[in-house]
């Protein structure tokens, strides 16, 4: 494992190193080693305070061995030998015996046992300095990729020092990618560091309407207020606010801790140090005067106590007028951390501006969210569109076949690996898997109870909890994993608010296929001709040469395969339990129900309602996905007050009933 | 008038003689006042089917008589438990804290007892104060009048909007499901004062009643089960017969007919609903004392649905079929689910009723729809060779 990240580490200083041999050739000074020999106890023994006078000496020595040379000892892979000092590498620091290797010349040193070595092991301060030191030669390389993973480190540990050396990469730099993280940094840095207002203001400045994380980051610290009192307002602060006790931002009992803090009043005593004074103060059944018995009102209590405290046995409490007395001489208010004024008035004002751009792209982010769930109870209904809305069945187990697609899925994963071949594999067979259970249930009880729909309901709802059981004894309850493949893991970033992720873009195209293949189906084939007919009048069709029998039964299959293709897509981004069907159930019928029953597009109206309706909640209430769904529904159940036919209703015939 | 439904009903006076010797069996089959060959927590089992009977009763009220497939009401069910729950829990938690207090030199006041019950009972949600929703929870007569008046008030509130609005059959249906949905979800939320999925425990436990025992808490239980029970039938019976009776089930089989002839079918309809929904409140305020929990998963959907079940398969339209049905499916799911039918070894494969017993159970429901719509209790119609109703 190490040996593979030194020979990582050792590639990355190919090209650290590459550009400068020319000024190595020229130096005559002394080389790497005897320099290290002569600081050798600052090296051995190296302490956060002293070890930068070695890596100035190091840093103007110009040697091109020096990045590798830092690396090797920020990672821990520098060692001493014990018997002469000579500071060597390792080949492979597990090995019994140890191969020495020369650090200028990479040749071998002969080997020792690791107790003729001793491994130099800088602590974490010392690491960082050494790191702040070698973010200087990272800048100057020639590979973009490790000038950004420089900005990286000084991004996390800026540096005073590092200011200078960003403004030349600035001033040079050709690659967009890094001169973009680059002058997002540099005002930061101007920011933490400039003695002077003005470049701070105008670096604060340059960072308007950009809404990147580091920006924000950026900006943010220099607004962190604390809170001060004083007898009067000071004229010198930079005060963000006044406040006054017992408001919102500040309330009175904090606000007199405060002057307690600081010695300033007397401390208060609370409630259960009264009450354990009574109780060490009881004579004769008696506090003060007052019987035990009835000091189980905080009126009599007060008594009790105010009489204690006129005998002098306890020290009085401030009380509510004394205590407005000692907070009245005083003004309490927030001051920023930051002491320029012109820095936190710009700093609020870009923010501000920031911060509004940032809620458009919440918004927007938000939108893509809501399309996202839309699409996903759209996938979960567009099968029950079908089966209910087309055909007035109501198929209490159409989340049964949900489950089932989903399970398919996971059982093609198992006997083929490769995820996208076995997604491609998986859609169709657990189309034809679902489609024929549906089929088979068509035949065997639906269609014995066309005319008795809330009977349908129930024996739906039997065969529901049988698959559910059965399911469950076969595969077990625990969930089984389905994978989706690498190419839907990640996600696609319009920039640090928008985000969504490549499954759900996914699902967003599925639920669009759907849609246009079952629009087409059902309006631009023969079969959607007859589906349409039989649910119409089934005696009309029937008449004309239509076998309602065998429509009916394909369309129950038809949806039901859906189902199952739902299923699958479901399931790569749910649990796939054997109860998985149920948390879809209901919400798919309200999809079908809000959207109108009768047509997919319908169904599709109804679920970008609900799903939008869903997140402008989540929205309203972030931390409460439950409450959500509760208002979700209650919204549904209020909007069937004045829809009761949905949004797109059928007019006419059509309608039936 | 309530002399005429035993003449005019023969179902009625035949369910208070057999209910009234079951009641009896079990009092003298119960450790605390007869032989024991009953056990307390089986004693508190038969107890619990027959509030699941008053809930089936009040569902053959609104599917049986009047067409309602209400696929919501265990909500009514539930909020009567939860009702009467939020007072049995005060009340218990604070007699256990004054206990605790009385020991301290200070008597405590009111405000520091209310505030550890608080504490006590909310603390596992991560809160400290009384929610609004307990206000009346130290009133047993305001508790005990909640469990009516909260369902019937939800049933009224839904039942208004959704018949108003013309909303019927399978639509219906859905919407009531969501109804369950949405509150059991709402109940779920740790923030809504009711203890999120912790729900309320320790119901068992009456105040007050530590010095009498679960042996005889069980029974006197059971009592108040079977009384509720009985008076349930009757009040239904009541209900069902004479004119109400007669236009309600006008509006199950033909509802245009019912209004054209000018009946105001939607206060009907809302009358049976709120009625139902008031019973059911009832029947749940019983049964969670005798199962000592109640959680919001008590509410998820699919209870309302068995309850439907249950009436379909003991035959709706009849009100001693619900209740037949309710006591059969429930024992028998107690009798699988507890291990006590035997195994049935296939020679290649054992069939473990507790794994299988839902399957059954699925198929049951399919075959009673598909080959016996009118339930268990359309036997006796093969039986009697006479319509009943």
């Amino acid at each position: 494992m190490i040996r593979i990240a030194l020979a990582a580490l050792a590639g990355v200083f190919l090209s650290l190193t590459a550009p400068l041999p020319t000024h190595a050739q020229q130096t005559d000074g002394p080389d790497l080693q005897s320099i290290l020999q002569d600081n050798s106890e600052l090296v051995a023994n190296a302490s956060r305070r002293t070890v930068q006078e070695v890596l100035d000496i190091l840093v103007d020595s110009r040697l091109p061995e020096v990045p590798a040379f830092l690396t090797a000892w920020q990672a821990r892979a520098l060692y001493q030998r014990e018997s002469d000092g000579l500071f060597v590498y390792v080949e492979d620091p597990d090995a019994d015996a140890l191969t020495l290797i020369d650090i200028t010349s990479g040749e071998g040193l002969g080997t020792a046992t690791s107790r003729e070595v001793r491994q130099l092991r800088p602590n974490r301060g010392v690491q960082s300095v050494i790191g702040a030191t070698l973010v200087g030669f990272q800048l100057a390389s020639d590979d973009p990729a490790v000038r950004l993973g420089a900005l990286d480190a000084i991004e996390d540990d800026p540096e005073e020092r590092h200011l200078a050396a960003l403004e030349d990469l600035v001033a040079t730099e050709t690659d967009p990618d890094v001169l973009e993280r680059a002058e997002l940094l540099l005002p930061a840095l101007v920011i933490a560091f400039s003695d002077d207002d003005a470049p701070r203001v105008e670096a604060i400045r340059s960072l308007a309407g950009n809404i990147s994380l580091t920006a924000r980051r950026t900006l943010n610290p220099l607004l962190t207020t604390r809170t001060e009192f004083a007898e009067t307002l000071p004229e010198n602060a930079n005060i963000a606010r006044e406040l006054s006790p017992g408001s919102d931002l500040l309330s009175v009992a904090d606000a007199y801790d405060m002057l307690v803090a600081d010695g300033l009043a007397p401390a208060l005593i609370p409630r259960s140090d009264q009450v354990a004074t009574l109780a060490a103060n009881i004579v004769d059944g008696e506090v003060g005067g007052v019987p035990v018995a009835t000091l189980n009102t905080e009126s009599a209590r007060d008594r009790a106590y105010a009489a204690l405290v006129e005998a002098g046995i306890a020290p009085p409490a401030p009380t509510e007028a004394d205590i407005a007395q000692s907070l009245g001489r005083f003004v309490f208010f927030e001051v920023y951390n930051e002491r320029s004024a012109a820095v936190t008035s710009t700093a609020r004002e870009t923010l501000d501006g920031i911060e509004t751009r940032v809620g458009f792209y919440r918004f927007l982010d938000l939108s893509l969210d809501g399309i996202s769930l839309a699409s996903i109870y759209f996938l979960a209904a567009i099968g029950l569109a079908i089966t209910f809305g087309v055909m007035g069945v109501i198929n209490m187990a159409h989340g049964e076949f949900i489950m089932i697609g989903a399970y398919t899925g996971y059982l093609v994963q198992t006997l083929v690996p490769n995820e996208t071949a076995s997604l491609a594999i998986a859609i169709p067979l657990a189309f034809i898997v679902t489609f024929m259970a549906g089929v088979a249930m068509e035949r065997l009880v639906i269609r014995w109870l066309y005319h008795r729909p809330l009977e349908t309901l129930l024996a739906t709802f039997g065969i529901s909890i049988a698959l559910q059981q059965i399911v469950r004894l076969i595969f077990g309850a625990l969930t089984q994993p389905l994978t989706p493949p690498d190419w839907m893991a990640g996600s696609v970033a319009l920039n640090d608010v928008v985000s969504i992720s490549s499954i759900r873009v996914a699902i967003f195209i599925l639920a669009v296929l759907f849609f246009f293949a079952l629009w087409l189906i059902l309006n631009r084939t023969r079969l959607g001709l007859e589906v349409r007919a039989v649910t119409q009048n089934p005696a009309m069709a029937a008449s004309m040469g239509i076998n309602p029998d065998r429509i009916n039964m394909l369309t129950f299959g038809l949806g039901s395969g859906i189902a199952g293709i739902a299923g699958v897509a479901i399931g790569l981004f749910a649990q796939v339990v054997p109860d998985m069907g149920s948390n879809y159930i209901v919400q798919s019928f309200m999809t079908v129900v809000v959207g109108g029953v009768g047509n997919i597009f319908g169904t599709l109206v109804g679920a970008s309602i609900i799903g939008a309706f869903q997140k402008f909640v989540e929205w309203l209430n972030p931390t409460n996905t439950l409450a959500a769904q509760t208002y979700m529904i209650i919204f549904v159940i209020l909007f069937i007050q004045f829809r009761p036919r949905g949004i797109i209703a059928l007019r006419g015939r059509a309608a039936g009933d | 008038m309530g002399n005429s439904i035993f003449v005019r009903n023969r179902s009625v006076p035949i369910f208070i003689g057999v209910l009234a010797l079951v009641a009896l069996a079990v009092t003298f089959l119960s450790p605390a006042y007869g032989t024991g060959a009953v056990s307390v927590s089986f004693t508190k089992i038969l107890g619990m089917t027959l509030c699941l009977c008053l809930a089936a009763l009040a569902m053959d009220l609104v599917w049986g008589y009047c067409g309602i497939l209400s696929l919501g009401h265990f909500a009514f069910f539930g909020l009567g438990g939860y009702m009467i729950g939020m007072w049995l829990m005060t009340a218990r938690t604070e007699a256990v804290i004054r206990a605790n207090l009385a020991e301290s030199p200070i008597p405590p006041t009111e405000g520091e007892v209310s505030q550890a019950t608080a504490l006590q009972i909310f603390s596992v949600v991560g809160a400290e104060d009384w929610p609004w929703m307990w206000a009346v929870s130290d009133s047993l007569i305001l508790s005990l009048l909640l469990v009516m008046l909260v369902p019937g008030l939800l049933a009224l509130v839904f039942g208004w909007l959704a018949f108003r609005s013309r909303v019927t059959g399978v639509y219906l249906s859905i919407l009531t499901q969501a109804m369950t949905l949405a509150l059991s979800l709402y109940l779920f939320q740790n923030d809504t004062g009711l203890r999120g999925n912790n729900g309320l425990s320790g119901l068992q436990n009456i105040p007050g009643a530590d010095a009498i025992g679960q042996e005889r808490l069980s029974v006197w239980f059971f009592w108040a089960s079977a009384l509720a029970l009985g008076l349930g039938y009757v009040g239904a019976a009541w209900l069902v017969s004479g004119k109400f009776g007669s236009i309600v089930r006008g509006i199950r089989d033909d509802e245009l007919r019912v209004r054209f002839l000018g009946y105001p079918v939607e206060v009907y309809k809302l009358v049976v609903f709120t009625v139902s929904a008031m019973i059911c409140g009832v029947a749940g305020a019983l049964y969670y004392p005798q199962a000592g929990i109640i959680n919001p998963d008590e509410i998820a959907p699919i209870a309302s649905i068995y309850l439907a079940v249950w009436v379909a398969i003991g035959g709706r339209g009849r009100l001693y079929g619900a209740v037949i049905g309710a006591a059969a499916v429930s024992l028998l799911s107690t009798w699988f689910t507890s291990g006590r039918a035997p195994n049935v070894d296939l020679g290649f494969y054992e069939i473990n009723w507790i794994d299988w017993w839902p399957v059954l159970l699925g198929l049951g429901f399919v075959l009673v729809t598909l080959f016996a719509p009118r339930g268990l209790a359309g036997l006796f119609d093969y039986l009697v060779r006479k319509e009943d109703t």
